[in-house]
Protein backbone atom coordinates (compact mmCIF):
# COMPACT_ATOMS: atom_id res chain seq x y z
CA UNK A 1 0.00 0.00 0.00
CA UNK A 2 1.20 3.49 -0.88
CA UNK A 3 0.75 6.58 1.28
CA UNK A 4 1.04 10.15 -0.01
CA UNK A 5 2.45 12.89 2.22
CA UNK A 6 2.69 16.63 1.54
CA UNK A 7 6.05 18.25 2.17
CA UNK A 8 8.33 21.14 1.35
CA UNK A 9 11.30 18.80 1.82
CA UNK A 10 12.49 15.59 0.23
CA UNK A 11 12.64 12.76 2.77
CA UNK A 12 10.92 11.20 5.78
CA UNK A 13 12.55 13.64 8.18
CA UNK A 14 11.15 16.63 6.28
CA UNK A 15 8.30 18.79 7.53
CA UNK A 16 4.75 17.77 6.74
CA UNK A 17 3.21 20.62 4.72
CA UNK A 18 -0.24 21.46 6.14
CA UNK A 19 -1.57 22.47 2.72
CA UNK A 20 -2.42 19.90 0.08
CA UNK A 21 -3.10 21.56 -3.27
CA UNK A 22 -0.16 23.94 -3.18
CA UNK A 23 2.40 21.85 -1.33
CA UNK A 24 5.86 21.81 -2.91
CA UNK A 25 6.27 18.03 -3.14
CA UNK A 26 4.45 14.77 -2.56
CA UNK A 27 6.37 11.99 -0.92
CA UNK A 28 4.89 8.61 -1.82
CA UNK A 29 5.81 5.99 0.74
CA UNK A 30 5.44 2.29 -0.09
CA UNK A 31 4.59 0.49 3.15
CA UNK A 32 5.50 -2.98 1.90
CA UNK A 33 8.82 -2.06 0.34
CA UNK A 34 9.60 0.71 2.84
CA UNK A 35 10.72 2.92 -0.05
CA UNK A 36 9.79 6.45 -0.90
CA UNK A 37 9.56 8.43 -4.13
CA UNK A 38 9.25 12.17 -4.50
CA UNK A 39 6.82 13.89 -6.91
CA UNK A 40 7.10 17.61 -7.58
CA UNK A 41 3.93 19.69 -7.36
CA UNK A 42 5.60 22.73 -8.92
CA UNK A 43 3.00 23.10 -11.71
CA UNK A 44 0.29 23.63 -9.11
CA UNK A 45 2.08 26.26 -7.06
CA UNK A 46 1.19 28.88 -9.67
CA UNK A 47 -2.22 27.53 -10.72
CA UNK A 48 -4.89 30.24 -10.69
CA UNK A 49 -7.52 27.80 -9.54
CA UNK A 50 -8.12 24.09 -9.08
CA UNK A 51 -4.75 23.29 -7.48
CA UNK A 52 -6.37 20.82 -5.10
CA UNK A 53 -8.07 18.98 -7.95
CA UNK A 54 -4.80 18.67 -9.86
CA UNK A 55 -2.92 17.59 -6.75
CA UNK A 56 -5.53 14.91 -6.11
CA UNK A 57 -5.10 13.56 -9.65
CA UNK A 58 -1.32 13.50 -9.18
CA UNK A 59 -1.44 11.29 -6.11
CA UNK A 60 -4.19 9.08 -7.55
CA UNK A 61 -2.06 8.47 -10.63
CA UNK A 62 0.95 7.77 -8.41
CA UNK A 63 -1.05 4.88 -6.98
CA UNK A 64 -1.51 6.28 -3.48
CA UNK A 65 -4.38 4.74 -1.54
CA UNK A 66 -4.20 7.21 1.32
CA UNK A 67 -3.28 10.88 1.72
CA UNK A 68 -1.78 12.15 4.97
CA UNK A 69 -1.69 15.93 5.17
CA UNK A 70 -2.80 18.92 7.23
CA UNK A 71 -5.81 20.16 5.30
CA UNK A 72 -7.86 19.03 2.35
CA UNK A 73 -10.58 21.15 0.73
CA UNK A 74 -13.92 20.03 -0.71
CA UNK A 75 -13.00 19.74 -4.39
CA UNK A 76 -9.81 17.76 -3.79
CA UNK A 77 -11.74 15.61 -1.34
CA UNK A 78 -14.37 14.89 -3.98
CA UNK A 79 -11.72 13.63 -6.43
CA UNK A 80 -9.97 11.55 -3.77
CA UNK A 81 -13.23 10.08 -2.53
CA UNK A 82 -14.26 9.14 -6.09
CA UNK A 83 -10.89 7.46 -6.58
CA UNK A 84 -11.15 5.63 -3.26
CA UNK A 85 -8.21 7.43 -1.65
CA UNK A 86 -8.63 7.87 2.10
CA UNK A 87 -7.70 11.24 3.61
CA UNK A 88 -6.06 11.54 7.02
CA UNK A 89 -5.66 14.99 8.56
CA UNK A 90 -2.91 15.44 11.10
CA UNK A 91 -0.94 18.20 12.77
CA UNK A 92 2.20 16.05 12.92
CA UNK A 93 5.33 18.15 12.34
CA UNK A 94 7.26 15.75 10.14
CA UNK A 95 6.46 12.98 7.68
CA UNK A 96 8.13 10.43 9.97
CA UNK A 97 5.93 11.53 12.86
CA UNK A 98 2.79 11.41 10.70
CA UNK A 99 3.76 7.95 9.46
CA UNK A 100 4.32 6.73 13.03
CA UNK A 101 0.89 8.04 14.05
CA UNK A 102 -0.70 6.35 11.05
CA UNK A 103 0.96 3.02 11.79
CA UNK A 104 -0.02 3.25 15.46
CA UNK A 105 -3.63 3.60 14.34
CA UNK A 106 -3.92 7.10 15.82
CA UNK A 107 -5.26 8.67 12.62
CA UNK A 108 -8.84 8.27 11.47
CA UNK A 109 -9.96 8.67 7.88
CA UNK A 110 -11.80 11.96 7.25
CA UNK A 111 -15.41 11.69 6.12
CA UNK A 112 -15.53 15.25 4.75
CA UNK A 113 -13.15 18.03 3.76
CA UNK A 114 -11.72 19.76 6.84
CA UNK A 115 -11.38 23.23 5.30
CA UNK A 116 -13.54 25.47 3.10
CA UNK A 117 -12.83 25.79 -0.59
CA UNK A 118 -11.01 28.96 -1.60
CA UNK A 119 -13.93 30.05 -3.77
CA UNK A 120 -16.69 29.23 -1.31
CA UNK B 1 -20.76 57.14 -25.41
CA UNK B 2 -19.81 54.29 -23.10
CA UNK B 3 -18.27 55.58 -19.90
CA UNK B 4 -16.67 53.21 -17.39
CA UNK B 5 -16.20 54.30 -13.80
CA UNK B 6 -13.39 52.33 -12.20
CA UNK B 7 -10.80 52.51 -9.45
CA UNK B 8 -7.90 50.59 -8.12
CA UNK B 9 -8.85 50.85 -4.49
CA UNK B 10 -12.29 49.77 -3.34
CA UNK B 11 -14.59 52.14 -1.50
CA UNK B 12 -13.40 55.29 -3.25
CA UNK B 13 -16.83 56.21 -4.59
CA UNK B 14 -17.32 54.54 -7.99
CA UNK B 15 -20.99 53.89 -7.36
CA UNK B 16 -21.54 57.36 -5.91
CA UNK B 17 -20.01 58.95 -9.01
CA UNK B 18 -21.94 56.62 -11.35
CA UNK B 19 -25.40 57.07 -9.86
CA UNK B 20 -25.11 60.81 -9.27
CA UNK B 21 -23.75 61.39 -12.75
CA UNK B 22 -26.58 59.34 -14.24
CA UNK B 23 -29.09 61.40 -12.25
CA UNK B 24 -27.92 64.84 -13.43
CA UNK B 25 -28.03 63.93 -17.13
CA UNK B 26 -31.10 65.27 -18.91
CA UNK B 27 -31.37 62.49 -21.48
CA UNK B 28 -31.90 58.71 -21.35
CA UNK B 29 -28.97 56.85 -19.83
CA UNK B 30 -28.17 53.20 -19.18
CA UNK B 31 -26.47 52.48 -15.90
CA UNK B 32 -24.74 49.10 -15.77
CA UNK B 33 -23.77 47.75 -12.39
CA UNK B 34 -20.81 45.55 -13.36
CA UNK B 35 -19.69 45.08 -9.77
CA UNK B 36 -21.44 41.73 -9.91
CA UNK B 37 -19.95 40.38 -6.69
CA UNK B 38 -21.63 43.11 -4.69
CA UNK B 39 -23.92 45.24 -6.84
CA UNK B 40 -25.32 48.24 -4.98
CA UNK B 41 -26.28 50.92 -7.54
CA UNK B 42 -29.95 49.89 -7.22
CA UNK B 43 -29.94 51.01 -3.59
CA UNK B 44 -29.66 54.63 -4.72
CA UNK B 45 -32.48 54.59 -7.25
CA UNK B 46 -36.18 54.70 -6.56
CA UNK B 47 -37.20 52.81 -9.67
CA UNK B 48 -39.06 49.60 -10.05
CA UNK B 49 -37.73 46.20 -11.00
CA UNK B 50 -39.05 45.43 -14.45
CA UNK B 51 -37.14 42.27 -15.31
CA UNK B 52 -34.84 39.57 -14.08
CA UNK B 53 -32.94 37.17 -16.33
CA UNK B 54 -31.10 34.08 -15.22
CA UNK B 55 -27.59 33.83 -16.64
CA UNK B 56 -26.02 30.45 -17.27
CA UNK B 57 -22.91 29.13 -18.93
CA UNK B 58 -22.61 25.83 -20.80
CA UNK B 59 -20.64 23.30 -18.76
CA UNK B 60 -19.68 19.77 -19.80
CA UNK B 61 -21.77 16.73 -18.99
CA UNK B 62 -19.90 13.49 -19.49
CA UNK B 63 -21.49 10.25 -20.65
CA UNK B 64 -19.45 7.71 -18.68
CA UNK B 65 -20.47 4.85 -20.99
CA UNK B 66 -19.05 6.65 -24.05
CA UNK B 67 -15.91 7.93 -22.30
CA UNK B 68 -12.70 5.95 -22.79
CA UNK B 69 -10.77 7.93 -20.17
CA UNK B 70 -8.31 9.30 -22.71
CA UNK B 71 -8.03 12.51 -20.64
CA UNK B 72 -7.88 14.77 -23.71
CA UNK B 73 -10.54 17.00 -22.16
CA UNK B 74 -8.77 17.09 -18.79
CA UNK B 75 -5.47 18.05 -20.43
CA UNK B 76 -7.22 20.72 -22.49
CA UNK B 77 -8.95 22.45 -19.57
CA UNK B 78 -6.83 25.35 -18.37
CA UNK B 79 -9.12 25.98 -15.43
CA UNK B 80 -8.80 22.58 -13.76
CA UNK B 81 -12.55 22.10 -14.02
CA UNK B 82 -12.14 18.48 -15.03
CA UNK B 83 -10.42 15.81 -12.97
CA UNK B 84 -9.47 12.35 -14.11
CA UNK B 85 -8.52 9.32 -12.09
CA UNK B 86 -8.49 6.51 -14.63
CA UNK B 87 -12.24 6.71 -15.33
CA UNK B 88 -14.69 9.24 -16.75
CA UNK B 89 -13.59 12.70 -15.55
CA UNK B 90 -15.29 14.49 -12.68
CA UNK B 91 -16.72 17.91 -13.57
CA UNK B 92 -16.37 20.95 -11.31
CA UNK B 93 -18.86 23.36 -12.90
CA UNK B 94 -17.97 26.17 -10.48
CA UNK B 95 -14.46 26.28 -11.99
CA UNK B 96 -15.60 25.98 -15.63
CA UNK B 97 -15.42 29.09 -17.81
CA UNK B 98 -17.80 27.65 -20.40
CA UNK B 99 -15.31 27.76 -23.29
CA UNK B 100 -16.60 24.50 -24.79
CA UNK B 101 -13.08 23.23 -25.55
CA UNK B 102 -13.54 19.88 -23.81
CA UNK B 103 -16.56 19.10 -26.00
CA UNK B 104 -14.52 19.84 -29.12
CA UNK B 105 -11.49 17.73 -28.22
CA UNK B 106 -13.51 14.65 -27.20
CA UNK B 107 -13.05 12.06 -29.95
CA UNK B 108 -15.82 9.83 -28.56
CA UNK B 109 -18.52 12.51 -28.46
CA UNK B 110 -18.96 11.65 -24.81
CA UNK B 111 -19.37 15.28 -23.76
CA UNK B 112 -22.57 17.23 -24.13
CA UNK B 113 -23.27 20.59 -22.52
CA UNK B 114 -25.72 21.59 -19.87
CA UNK B 115 -26.55 24.95 -18.36
CA UNK B 116 -24.99 25.99 -15.09
CA UNK B 117 -26.50 29.08 -13.50
CA UNK B 118 -23.99 31.75 -12.46
CA UNK B 119 -26.27 34.64 -11.53
CA UNK B 120 -28.92 37.08 -12.69
CA UNK B 121 -29.18 40.39 -14.49
CA UNK B 122 -31.93 42.62 -13.08
CA UNK B 123 -33.39 45.59 -14.88
CA UNK B 124 -34.73 48.62 -13.01
CA UNK B 125 -36.21 51.79 -14.46
CA UNK B 126 -36.14 55.10 -12.62
CA UNK B 127 -37.15 58.04 -14.82
CA UNK B 128 -34.55 58.52 -17.54
CA UNK B 129 -32.23 55.91 -15.97
CA UNK B 130 -32.36 52.24 -16.96
CA UNK B 131 -30.26 50.19 -14.58
CA UNK B 132 -28.96 46.75 -15.50
CA UNK B 133 -27.56 45.11 -12.43
CA UNK B 134 -25.54 41.90 -12.50
CA UNK B 135 -25.61 39.73 -9.40
CA UNK B 136 -23.32 36.71 -9.18
CA UNK B 137 -24.58 33.68 -7.28
CA UNK B 138 -22.88 32.90 -3.97
CA UNK B 139 -20.08 30.35 -4.42
CA UNK B 140 -19.58 31.10 -8.11
CA UNK B 141 -16.27 32.63 -9.19
CA UNK B 142 -17.15 33.59 -12.77
CA UNK B 143 -17.51 37.32 -12.25
CA UNK B 144 -16.14 38.17 -15.72
CA UNK B 145 -18.67 35.96 -17.49
CA UNK B 146 -21.51 37.76 -15.73
CA UNK B 147 -19.96 41.16 -16.53
CA UNK B 148 -20.05 40.14 -20.20
CA UNK B 149 -23.72 39.16 -19.82
CA UNK B 150 -24.53 42.56 -18.34
CA UNK B 151 -22.68 44.33 -21.15
CA UNK B 152 -24.37 42.15 -23.79
CA UNK B 153 -27.58 43.88 -22.72
CA UNK B 154 -26.29 47.34 -23.64
CA UNK B 155 -28.58 49.14 -26.01
CA UNK B 156 -26.50 50.70 -28.77
CA UNK B 157 -26.77 54.42 -29.29
CA UNK B 158 -27.89 55.16 -25.74
CA UNK B 159 -25.35 56.70 -23.37
CA UNK B 160 -24.09 54.15 -20.88
CA UNK B 161 -22.33 54.45 -17.54
CA UNK B 162 -20.61 51.28 -16.37
CA UNK B 163 -19.97 50.96 -12.65
CA UNK B 164 -16.89 48.70 -12.56
CA UNK B 165 -15.77 46.35 -9.80
CA UNK B 166 -12.78 47.57 -7.77
CA UNK B 167 -9.26 46.46 -8.55
CA UNK B 168 -7.55 45.70 -11.81
CA UNK B 169 -8.30 41.98 -12.17
CA UNK B 170 -10.31 40.22 -14.89
CA UNK B 171 -13.81 41.46 -13.88
CA UNK B 172 -12.58 45.08 -13.96
CA UNK B 173 -10.84 44.57 -17.31
CA UNK B 174 -13.98 42.87 -18.67
CA UNK B 175 -15.92 46.00 -17.70
CA UNK B 176 -13.37 48.45 -19.14
CA UNK B 177 -12.94 46.84 -22.55
CA UNK B 178 -14.85 48.69 -25.24
CA UNK B 179 -15.39 51.82 -23.15
CA UNK B 180 -15.03 55.18 -24.90
CA UNK B 181 -13.73 56.84 -21.76
CA UNK B 182 -12.76 55.81 -18.24
CA UNK B 183 -13.14 57.77 -15.03
CA UNK B 184 -10.79 56.53 -12.30
CA UNK B 185 -12.07 57.40 -8.85
CA UNK B 186 -9.54 57.62 -6.05
CA UNK B 187 -8.96 59.23 -2.68
CA UNK B 188 -6.03 61.41 -1.59
CA UNK B 189 -4.32 58.80 0.56
CA UNK B 190 -1.15 56.73 0.03
CA UNK B 191 -3.34 53.66 -0.51
CA UNK B 192 -5.55 55.55 -2.96
CA UNK B 193 -2.50 56.72 -4.91
CA UNK B 194 -0.86 53.30 -4.95
CA UNK B 195 -3.95 51.64 -6.38
CA UNK B 196 -4.63 54.53 -8.74
CA UNK B 197 -1.24 53.86 -10.32
CA UNK B 198 -2.22 50.22 -10.88
CA UNK B 199 -5.51 51.34 -12.45
CA UNK B 200 -3.67 53.85 -14.66
CA UNK B 201 -1.31 51.09 -15.84
CA UNK B 202 -4.34 48.94 -16.65
CA UNK B 203 -6.25 51.52 -18.70
CA UNK B 204 -3.05 52.47 -20.52
CA UNK B 205 -2.53 48.82 -21.39
CA UNK B 206 -6.06 48.83 -22.82
CA UNK B 207 -5.38 52.08 -24.76
CA UNK B 208 -8.40 53.79 -23.19
CA UNK B 209 -8.61 57.54 -22.66
CA UNK B 210 -9.15 58.37 -18.99
CA UNK B 211 -9.31 61.04 -16.33
CA UNK B 212 -9.32 61.08 -12.54
CA UNK B 213 -11.87 62.06 -9.92
CA UNK B 214 -10.55 62.56 -6.39
CA UNK B 215 -13.12 61.91 -3.71
CA UNK B 216 -12.99 63.00 -0.05
CA UNK B 217 -10.42 65.71 -0.71
CA UNK B 218 -9.07 66.93 2.63
CA UNK B 219 -8.51 63.58 4.34
CA UNK B 220 -4.97 63.02 3.09
CA UNK B 221 -2.39 64.94 1.16
CA UNK B 222 -1.83 66.30 -2.36
CA UNK B 223 0.22 63.42 -3.75
CA UNK B 224 -2.59 62.24 -6.05
CA UNK B 225 -2.92 65.75 -7.52
CA UNK B 226 0.84 65.92 -8.03
CA UNK B 227 0.92 62.48 -9.64
CA UNK B 228 -1.86 63.46 -12.07
CA UNK B 229 -0.16 66.73 -12.90
CA UNK B 230 3.24 65.12 -13.50
CA UNK B 231 1.70 62.32 -15.59
CA UNK B 232 -0.48 64.79 -17.55
CA UNK B 233 -3.65 63.00 -16.45
CA UNK B 234 -6.77 65.20 -16.55
CA UNK B 235 -8.19 65.86 -13.09
CA UNK B 236 -11.91 65.92 -13.83
CA UNK B 237 -13.41 66.62 -10.43
CA UNK B 238 -12.53 66.94 -6.76
CA UNK B 239 -15.20 66.20 -4.19
CA UNK B 240 -14.51 67.52 -0.69
CA UNK B 241 -14.60 65.33 2.39
CA UNK B 242 -18.07 66.36 3.50
CA UNK B 243 -19.69 64.42 6.31
CA UNK B 244 -23.13 65.18 4.89
CA UNK B 245 -22.23 63.21 1.74
CA UNK B 246 -21.34 60.16 3.83
CA UNK B 247 -24.58 60.53 5.79
CA UNK B 248 -26.65 60.77 2.61
CA UNK B 249 -24.84 57.75 1.20
CA UNK B 250 -25.49 55.74 4.33
CA UNK B 251 -29.22 56.40 3.92
CA UNK B 252 -29.13 55.34 0.26
CA UNK B 253 -29.70 58.90 -0.94
CA UNK B 254 -28.19 60.61 -3.94
CA UNK B 255 -25.79 63.46 -3.22
CA UNK B 256 -27.32 65.60 -5.98
CA UNK B 257 -30.80 65.22 -4.48
CA UNK B 258 -30.01 65.60 -0.78
CA UNK B 259 -27.30 68.22 -1.29
CA UNK B 260 -28.34 70.12 -4.45
CA UNK B 261 -25.27 72.37 -4.20
CA UNK B 262 -23.27 69.42 -5.55
CA UNK B 263 -25.39 69.11 -8.67
CA UNK B 264 -23.14 71.54 -10.54
CA UNK B 265 -20.10 69.40 -9.66
CA UNK B 266 -21.56 66.44 -11.53
CA UNK B 267 -22.75 68.56 -14.44
CA UNK B 268 -19.22 69.91 -14.78
CA UNK B 269 -17.88 66.36 -14.55
CA UNK B 270 -20.04 65.29 -17.49
CA UNK B 271 -18.89 68.31 -19.50
CA UNK B 272 -15.25 67.48 -18.75
CA UNK B 273 -15.78 63.84 -19.74
CA UNK B 274 -17.42 64.67 -23.06
CA UNK B 275 -14.73 67.27 -23.74
CA UNK B 276 -11.84 64.85 -23.11
CA UNK B 277 -13.55 61.88 -24.74
CA UNK B 278 -14.41 63.98 -27.78
CA UNK B 279 -10.91 65.38 -28.01
CA UNK B 280 -9.46 61.89 -28.10
CA UNK B 281 -11.85 60.28 -30.50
Amino acid sequence: MKLAFTTSGENLESKLDPSFGRTKNFLIFDLERQTSTLISNQQNLDAAQGAGIQAAQTIVKAGAQALITGHCGPKAFRVLEAAGVKVYNTEAATIAEALARYQAGELTAAKVANVEGHWA
Amino acid sequence: MILAVASGKGGTGKTSISVNLARVLDFPVQLLDCDVEEPNAHLFLHGSLIGEEEISIAVPKIDATACNACDECVDFCQFNALASFCGAPLVFPELCHGCGGCTLVCSRSAISEENFRIGVVKTFVDGHITLKSGCLDVGVSLASALVHSVKDRLEKGVTAILDAPPGTACPAVATLRGADYVVLVTEPTPFGLHDLKLAVDTVRELYLPFGVVINRVGIGDDRVQRFCSEASIPLLLEIPDDRRIAEAYSRGELIVETLPEYRAHFERLWQAITLHAGARS
